[in-house]
């Protein structure tokens, strides 16, 4: 595994092109784009003002840059670096911005969701869709970029729209049965939209692509209900985390529940293997007395590594305060590994742990205990990799066969608040407040880390 | 009289802790009272009588209960006084009335006592069932709170919603229509569509050509779907084919068995199996219709498992049977045949004994005929000439032994100069083949040559070995072991006499070495990390590893760890 240099980054703004051929970062008001290889800056733009958010077009020939604090949307082209568009939304502001899957239309949420203007680089045209519902996740494409699911509020009633995206028709609407709509998403293959009500309410309603409610589920009521939700990615599975600690899954056939992963405090199961991350001491060997002053190496922070627990481990748990609104409690964050056999999961009263689960057994395989909160976790797109990361100078990875942990080289603490791989699964982009570098583990290196490195065979 | 003092002391001790302790069961105090009315008269009594009254205090302890009875209102125990001078005199009727009236009231007392303590269990199971009522009542309650308040949130989150519309509306209103100059777009030339289509207009056939579309997609994923589904109601049915199959070829065997018994009616199940197997070399009727074959499959399997489920439980009756039995039936019928043969036996010897008898009698007679000293030692003779004869017989066969052995030799010793002619003949030949080769050979050198050859095929045979031996070495060290390497250097030498070469030597050592590089491969050794060339070299990169114990690549690392220790000596050696 090897590190590159750290390069300069503002606002956690960095992504790999689609195609893995470039990376686009942001200083400032500055876009680079680097080779993804080499790593060499490539191109150079200037915008008018501090880049709040960045995003590739599903080709890879645009960047698109919105300044929101201006109202400004600015688009580049990385064939034609001459090329500038300047979108302006003038007094009506803009809260969100993102790209159509053509590429060629971006779609501008005007601030209060008043409206979202769909402005096309092809022609002069000019889109608006009313009544946009200000929620958690409130617009989703399906995988093809064929069709547009839109969630609506009119008085006071939850709508969805389904566009075609070919041409900004309307092409299904209808009213969903929930109280206050949080959030839609597609199914991947692109034929079912789960809808999901607030927290208030545990309610998840699939619809099929022409507007048919196909079924609802409703796990329990009174106390808070849905967190988070994740389509596996055969469309097979709808996984639901919950406020009560749970993620029930759903299958696709009778849309009924298969099973119900609890997340409890206590593992008590010789067949999960439970990773707890230990601390190295540092050899005291080192220690001086008294301590330099000027400490001449790097700063090097405390060393750790991956320790087996041995059974029954309890977890540490937070006691959640009930009477402050979003309590850090329930199941937060999910996700499928890509090829449908894993799914980790981070219970919010245990900060510090990342539970992974196997779907062909449907059980808990593997628990991995921090010494600090997880951050963020994402899936290889290539392997059933998991990187995580807790805002510690280390990356963590889980595969099926083992796990490492990983400090990233440097001088100071790199504090890793973020990460993406590239699309290859090759690299890895580690986002720090202020910087980013990239972390390489190709193939053969990748499994010479997991089996041992070669050693000199004189 | 003491005596009823003694009952009724314990009585009022234990009522008041009855009324105090209602938590104590109720039932085992009043049978603790019974105990205490009614055995402690037979057997306490004497105890506790002396303990109030003795011999000596009849008197003061009379008087006493006279002044307890006449303070609770009971006539006096004593007759009436006609002087103060005289003494009084005890009245029996009194005390028989007053331990009369006692009985009675404690009798009362008893009853009350019961009473009381089933309206207290009465009391206690309504109070509990108060207890769980009111407990739903409040979850009720709160649920009903927790309702009203939600829909009031709801009504109130409406009405701002409400109010936030129209503002939103107004909102609308006051940007969009403007005309607000700064919305806007600047592009420096319009792009092509990403398809290299031309955008079309928006017209009623768009629109139906969307419907199309969708539903060709929703079409798609259907089929597809169903074709899964397909897919797997083949496979699923495949497996119930085979099984079943599986199970016909288990039950046949037993079609006749279960015939036999009377009892049972697997034989008209049996012929319905022998039916269905006959459907089933018509295996395509199972990909046409779902529902009739279907029926018929299902129909089939159940009614094999059925018979396979009595089959499998009767033979775990016959188990059972066989293992409380077994024993037993051998017993029975060996002791049967036992007694028989006794009985047999028995009847043998009798009739031997009967035999020998006669014969004694025989004997008798003849010696009672002939009784001189002459036929004695005829007698005698006689018995001498008998064992002469026996004697004689068994030298003939001696003998006969004897001349046996002696023709077998003979057949030996022939057939081994029968082999002994052959083996002449034989290298007759081999010498003829020779000198047939011989002269076919054209010049003296090269038949030289192929003799010297020729018999390093055969003496060469014994240093042929020493390298196979090496290589067997080779292969035969184990994989883990370094230890092993030495052990087979020492082997080496004893199997040679002479002194090993180096370069047998080298040999082993290089096989040792490259043993130790091979693990070194596993070996983790982080400075061996290559900076990649773009980017910068890592200085201090630390990390670890920890491996899960059951998966396969995890044992490597496992080993590795294992091995760095073991080997870490090895690699020192030249």
């Amino acid at each position: 595994m090897n590190f590159s240099e750290v390069f300069k980054l503002s606002s956690l703004l960095c992504k790999f092109s689609p195609d893995g051929k470039y990376l686009a970062s942001c200083v400032q008001y500055r876009l680079v784009v680097r080779d993804a290889n080499t790593l060499q800056i490539l191109q150079l733009y200037t915008c008018l003002d501090q880049i709040q958010h960045l995003e590739w077009s599903a080709d890879s020939l645009f960047i698109l840059c919105a300044l929101y604090k201006r109202g400004l949307v600015q688009v580049w082209s990385l064939e034609q670096p001459e090329w500038h568009c300047k979108i302006d939304e003038g007094s009506a502001g803009l809260v969100a911005s993102s790209w159509s899957p053509d590429g060629r239309h971006i779609l501008n949420t005007t601030e209060f969701h008043l409206r979202i203007t769909v402005w096309s680089l092809c022609t002069k045209s000019v889109s608006y869709i009313k009544y946009p519902k200000a929620c958690q996740q409130g617009i989703t494409f399906t995988r093809d970029g064929r069709y547009l699911a839109l969630a609506e509020r009119r008085d006071c009633r939850d709508y969805v729209s389904i566009f075609v995206c070919s041409d900004w028709q309307l092409l299904r609407h209808f009213d969903t049965d929930t109280q206050d709509l949080a959030g839609i998403e597609w199914a991947p293959n692109g034929c079912v939209l789960a809808v999901w009500d607030s927290c208030l309410e545990y309610k998840v309603l699939l619809y099929s692509l022409d507007g048919r409610l196909l079924s609802a589920f409703c796990a329990y009521e009174w106390s808070l209900g849905i967190k988070s939700v994740a389509w596996s990615p055969s469309s097979q599975f709808l996984a639901i985390g919950s406020y009560d600690g749970k993620v029930r899954i759903l299958n696709h056939v009778t849309w009924k529940m298969i099973t119900e992963f609890e997340h409890p405090a206590t593992v008590n199961n010789p067949k999960i293997v439970v990773y707890k991350e230990a601390e190295k001491s540092p050899p005291l060997g080192h220690l001086a007395f008294p301590p330099p002053r000027a400490a001449t190496g790097p700063l090097t922070s405390s060393e750790s590594k991956y320790e087996i627990a041995s059974m029954p481990v309890s977890l540490q748990t937070l006691k959640p305060a009930t009477d402050r609104a979003n309590p850090r409690i329930g199941v937060g964050a999910l996700a499928f590994s890509p090829d449908n056999y894993f799914l980790a999961t981070r219970n919010d009263s245990v900060p510090n742990a990342v539970w992974i689960w196997d779907i062909r057994k449907l059980r808990l395989l593997a628990v991995l205990e921090q010494l600090c909160t997880v951050r963020a976790f994402q899936w290889g797109p290539q392997q059933p990799r998991l990187a995580i990361c807790t805002g510690g100078s280390k990356v963590y990875l889980w595969s099926p066969a083992g796990c490492v942990s990983v400090q990233v080289p440097g001088e100071g603490d790199f504090q890793v608040l973020s990460l993406c791989w590239h699309p290859s699964g090759d690299s890895l982009a580690l986002l720090s407040k202020d910087h980013f570098c990239l972390c390489f583990l190709e193939m053969e290196k990748g499994v010479r880390m997991a089996f041992g490195q070669r050693g000199d065979c004189t | 009289m003491g005596d009823w003092m003694t009952v009724t002391d314990p009585e009022s001790k234990t009522l008041p802790q009855y009324t105090s302790e209602t938590k104590m069961s109720p039932s085992s105090l009043y049978s603790q009272q019974v105990l205490c009315s009614s055995i402690p008269l037979s057997k306490n009594v004497h105890s506790y009588f002396s303990a109030f009254c003795t011999e000596e205090n009849i008197e003061q302890s009379i008087s006493y209960l006279d002044q307890e009875l006449t303070t609770f209102g009971f006539p006096s125990l004593y007759e009436e006084s006609k002087g103060k001078e005289t003494k009084r005199e005890l009245n029996i009727v009194a005390v028989l009335n007053c331990m009369n009236e006692l009985l009675v009231l404690q009798r009362k007392n008893l009853l009350a006592q019961e009473n009381v303590e089933t309206q207290n269990l009465k009391l206690g199971s309504d109070m509990d069932h108060l207890q769980n009522c009111y407990a739903k009542l409040k979850v009720q309650k709160l649920q009903n709170i927790i309702a009203s308040r939600a829909t009031q949130y709801n009504h109130d989150m409406k009405r701002k919603e409400r109010e936030y519309n129209k503002l939103k509306e107004r909102l609308h209103q006051l940007v969009m229509n403007k005309k607000d100059k700064k919305i806007a777009m600047e592009v420096l030339n319009y792009v092509g569509r990403a398809d290299g289509k031309r955008g079309s207009w928006r017209t009623g056939k768009t629109e139906a050509r969307n419907e199309d579309e969708m539903y060709k997609i929703l079409l798609n994923d259907y089929e597809y779907r169903q074709k899964q589904i397909l897919m797997e109601n083949a496979e699923l049915k495949k497996v119930l084919q085979q099984m079943k199959k599986e199970m016909i070829s288990l039950l046949s065997p037993q079609k006749q068995k279960p015939r036999e018994r009377a009892d049972d009616s697997t034989g008209t199940v049996i012929s319905d199996v022998e039916e269905d197997a006959g459907e089933l070399s018509r295996e395509s009727i199972w990909d046409l219709s779902c529902e009739t074959v279907r029926e018929q499959l299902t129909n089939s399997i159940r009614k094999q498992w059925r018979i396979l489920k009595s089959h499998v439980e009767k033979l775990d009756n016959q188990v059972s049977k066989v293992h409380l039995e077994g024993f037993n039936d051998e017993d029975v019928i060996s002791r049967q045949d036992h007694e028989q043969e006794t009985e047999k036996l028995e009847l043998e010897i009798q009739q031997c004994k009967e035999m020998i008898k006669t014969q004694q009698q025989l004997l008798q007679q003849q010696l009672a005929t002939a009784c001189d000293d002459d036929t004695t030692s005829l007698l005698r003779d006689c018995y001498l000439l008998e064992e002469k004869e026996r004697l004689k017989e068994e030298w003939s066969l001696f003998k006969e032994q004897k001349k046996n052995f002696e023709k077998e030799r003979r057949s030996f010793t022939e057939a081994a100069i029968r082999l002994g002619l052959e083996r002449k003949a034989f290298e007759e030949e081999r010498a003829s083949w020779l000198k047939q080769q011989f002269l076919n050979m054209t010049t003296f050198d090269h038949q030289n040559s192929e003799n010297v050859k020729l018999f390093s095929a055969f003496s060469g045979s014994s240093d042929r070995d020493t390298p196979t031996l090496h290589s067997r070495s080779r292969q035969k060290k184990p994989h883990g072991v370094p230890s092993g390497s030495p052990v087979c250097t020492s082997k080496l030498t004893k199997s040679l006499p002479a002194s090993p070469s180096t370069s047998d030597f080298c040999q082993t050592r290089s096989c040792a070495s490259e043993h130790s590089s091979s693990i070194n491969v596993l070996n983790i050794t982080p400075e061996e990390t290559k900076p990649n060339q773009v980017g910068r070299e890592c200085t201090n990169q630390k990390w670890s590893m920890s491996s899960r114990p059951g998966s396969q690549e995890g044992c490597y690392s496992g080993c590795s760890l294992a091995y760095t220790s073991s080997h870490v000596e090895k690699d020192d050696l030249p």
